[in-house]
């Protein structure tokens, strides 16, 4: 058996209805695991980024950039060099804060991770926490003691380091 | 710029891509499109079932390499063309389908898609794995550009069945519309030519060989590449098995040819293969029914892959030299620079080896006792058809001995579902073969089992005046699946028995074709032969043993070195 490791795919594809789907049932149809995905419009008006986080030795992930390319509203697909990326996830976690003390330890801990607290009610926090997701899982492992109410997490997005940009028609 | 309905700028799009036939069920959601088809000079075959349109779409797209296109109404119609699909993609066949969707919006403007309403379902979802591409107009004015694609995209590159779903009220609502189009689509550019350097590569090897073989597969017969094979394994003395999907893009009569490899291939062609040190793979997905368990598979060859669609490569089969190219364009280029620099002789030890491997294989062939076998049967077929004669399949063991023993000549003259071994298939693709190529004879090959799924078809070739010929191998079984339980199951025949009903002779009269039973070789050939001359349908009711076993086979799991004989 290969190695498998994580692979992070930036994939530009047609901002149109429909493609996601077409794309996330391309790993359903062909038994390919979906870590993460995510999906947000890019600069250029009518296409999007769709950053997918996949685990697979290499020959699957060959597979996975080769089927990808063949769909017709798919642009570019590129697999990123995990040593040159900036790779970032948007969390917003509620958390039980009903003393006082609770209350500035989560405080402390969200300075730590420059977490952002944007709401507050008498029995909770909420924060906000953008960075790799090893460290919005290490935050959240943190405030586990204090029983979380609710996670929402984007998925990564992920862009390549220095001046080199994706391009359609490379 | 003409100012007309989306319906109008359907058909006028059809005849530009000149569409002569399309085959289809009516319905409430294409009554504007088949108005306008009433006038119009492309002829609509009418069905019976909209699986059987399909088909017949695929079986003509097969027989002349053209687009088929086929056409149902929204909901049940839409959804019964879904086997056809899918046996088209999984053979890449160009069959482009138009389907019927209720309205985007209804009179009182409010939105019906996506509403649950009468005859809707989301066909655009359902094809989404099983096409290679699909769309829904939204507007009128978009059915020009969306025809255009999908017949584009259905036709080059690795062919394969696109959908175009025309909501009713895009089908009448009046726009300008643009016929002009240079067609950009900018997510795909198919790679047809192939890069020099693999070429190079590949030449150094082919040079190199002292025991190279082909191995052709579907991609051959689509790329239309057989004249481009026949010369480099001539110039190179190469011995060429092809796959299934293969058949009939070299001929079989040729010295060189080993006949099919796979699960039911010759035992030449599987035990050869085995032997080869170069294997240039041309145009196959090297999928498992063909190479059997992969570790015993070519052991001692480097393996060159051509392959039009990138993600073949590799994607089973370990190669040495990856080309990514159509057949034809990359087949020529190989021979090209072979061409001045090598001539194999007729007499190196390995054509030696391999002549006397199919003398060894020929005398030892058995066609099974008694004068009426299947393979005897093919064998006799074979005789009584011109070169170009196209044979349909069904699927069973009907069409694992058509592959084994019918000897095809010319491209394209063997069709037969691979991929998914869709029964049902074989009778209205015959159909369909027939309207692409009018003056070949076409016979479909079926067994009992599969003629009952698109038997309905009958009326179609009746009444749309079509006529083939069925030859049933009638075992009152399913066939191949009794032959697993024979061998793996210890006989136990469970949910295998057919009975002798209905009486397909019988059966074929009823819907004014012709039925017949034969009893004897003799008695076929005779029967065979009037149905070549008649104008109506044959259907020709061959009862044969149901214990005969097809033979060669590669047990499942199992590798081609472990190919087992009998017949
Ligand atoms: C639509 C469909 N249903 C089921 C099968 C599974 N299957 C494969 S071969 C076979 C038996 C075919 O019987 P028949 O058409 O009588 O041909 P024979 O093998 O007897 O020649 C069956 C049921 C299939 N391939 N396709």
């Amino acid at each position: 058996m290969e190695q498998k490791y994580v692979h992070i795919i930036s994939t530009i594809v047609e901002h149109k209805p429909g493609v996601l789907y077409t794309v996330s049932n391309l790993f359903r149809r062909r038994g390919f695991n979906i870590d993460n995905i995510s999906v947000g419009p890019t600069e250029e008006p009518g296409i999007a980024r769709m950053t997918i986080m996949v685990t697979g030795d290499n020959r699957t992930i060959e597979q996975v950039i080769k089927q990808l390319n063949k769909l017709i509203d798919v642009l570019k697909v590129t697999r990123l060099d995990p040593e040159n990326i900036v790779t970032r996830e948007l969390a917003l976690i509620k958390v039980n804060a009903t003393s006082t003390k609770a209350r500035s330890d989560i405080i402390n801990y969200a300075d730590i991770f420059r977490a952002r607290v944007v709401d507050v009610c008498t029995e909770s926090l909420m924060m906000e926490i953008t960075g790799t997701s090893d460290k919005i899982d290490a935050f959240i492992t943190l405030m586990k003691p204090f029983g979380i109410k609710e996670v929402a997490r984007t998925g990564i997005t992920s862009l390549s380091r220095g001046p080199k940009s994706v391009k359609i028609d490379d | 710029m003409a100012k007309m309905t989306g319906a109008q700028a359907l058909i006028e799009s059809l005849k530009q891509e000149k569409v002569d036939v399309i085959f289809g069920i009516s319905g409430g959601a294409l009554l504007p499109i088949h108005d306008v088809l009433y006038d119009s000079e492309i002829r609509h075959i009418l069905a019976r079932h909209e699986q059987g349109a399909a088909h017949m779409a695929d079986g003509y797209a097969r027989a002349i390499g053209k687009a088929g296109v086929c056409m149902a109404t929204s909901g049940p119609g839409a959804t019964n063309i879904v086997t056809g699909l899918a046996n088209a993609y999984l053979d890449s066949s160009p069959v482009v389908a138009l389907t019927g969707q209720v309205p985007t919006y209804s009179a009182n403007t409010s939105y019906m898609i996506g509403r649950d309403a009468f005859q809707e379902a989301d066909i655009i979802g359902i094809t989404t794995p099983i096409t290679k591409y699909n769309v829904q107009v939204k507007h009128a004015s978009e059915v020009p550009h969306a025809v255009k694609s999908a017949f584009y995209i259905a036709t080059s590159g690795r062919p394969g069945p696109t959908l175009v779903d025309l909501p009713k009220d895009t089908q009448t609502v009046k726009a300008e519309m643009d016929f002009s189009e240079n067609l950009q689509i900018r997510g795909y550019k198919p790679n047809i030519d192939p890069h020099p350097l693999q070429i190079k590569k590949a030449v150094k090897l082919l040079m190199k060989a002292e025991r190279p073989m082909i191995l052709a597969g579907g991609g051959v017969n689509l790329s239309g590449a057989s004249a481009e094979l026949l010369q480099i394994a001539e110039l190179l003395m190469m011995p060429v098995a092809t796959t299934f999907m293969g058949k009939s893009c070299f001929p079989e009569t040729h010295p060189l040819s080993m006949g099919n490899i796979g699960m039911h291939g010759t035992m030449l062609a599987n035990k050869m293969i085995l032997e080869a040190d170069v294997l240039l793979a041309v145009g196959t997905r090297l999928q498992d029914r063909s190479t059997g368990t992969l570790d015993g598979f070519c052991p001692d060859a480097k393996i060159i892959h051509i392959d039009v669609d990138a993600a073949e490569i590799g994607k089973n089969v370990p190669v040495e030299v990856p080309i990514v190219g159509d057949a034809k364009p990359t087949l020529s280029m190989i021979y090209q620079r072979l061409a001045n620099k090598i001539k194999k002789s007729k007499n190196n030890p390995w054509i030696k080896q391999v002549q006397e491997a199919k003398d060894k294989y020929l005398s030892e062939l058995d066609l099974g006792s008694g004068d009426l076998t299947s393979p005897k049967l093919l064998k006799e077929l074979r005789k009584l058809l011109p070169e170009q004669a196209i044979i349909a399949t069904e699927v069973g063991q009907n069409q694992m001995w058509a592959a084994l023993h019918f000897q095809t000549i010319k491209p394209r003259t063997f069709i037969s579902s691979g991929g998914l071994g869709t029964m049902g298939f074989g009778f209205p693709a015959a159909i369909g073969a027939k309207v692409a190529c009018p003056n070949s004879p076409v016979v479909d090959i079926a067994g009992d089992g599969s003629f009952r799924m698109t038997e309905q078809e009958l009326g179609t070739s009746v009444t749309e005046d079509i006529p083939v010929v069925v030859i049933v191998l009638n075992n009152s079984m399913l066939g191949m699946v009794a032959q697993w339980q024979r061998l793996f199951y210890q006989k136990r025949y469970a949910a295998v028995k057919l009975g002798s009903v209905p009486d397909f002779a019988k059966l074929a009269q009823a819907y004014g074709a012709e039925g017949v039973h034969v009893g004897s070789m003799a008695e076929f050939s005779s029967v065979m032969k009037n149905a070549l001359k008649t104008e109506v349908t044959t259907v020709i009711d061959v009862p044969i043993c149901p214990d005969d076993d097809v033979f060669p086979m590669v047990p499942p799991g199992k590798g081609l070195k472990d190919t087992v004989g009998g017949l």
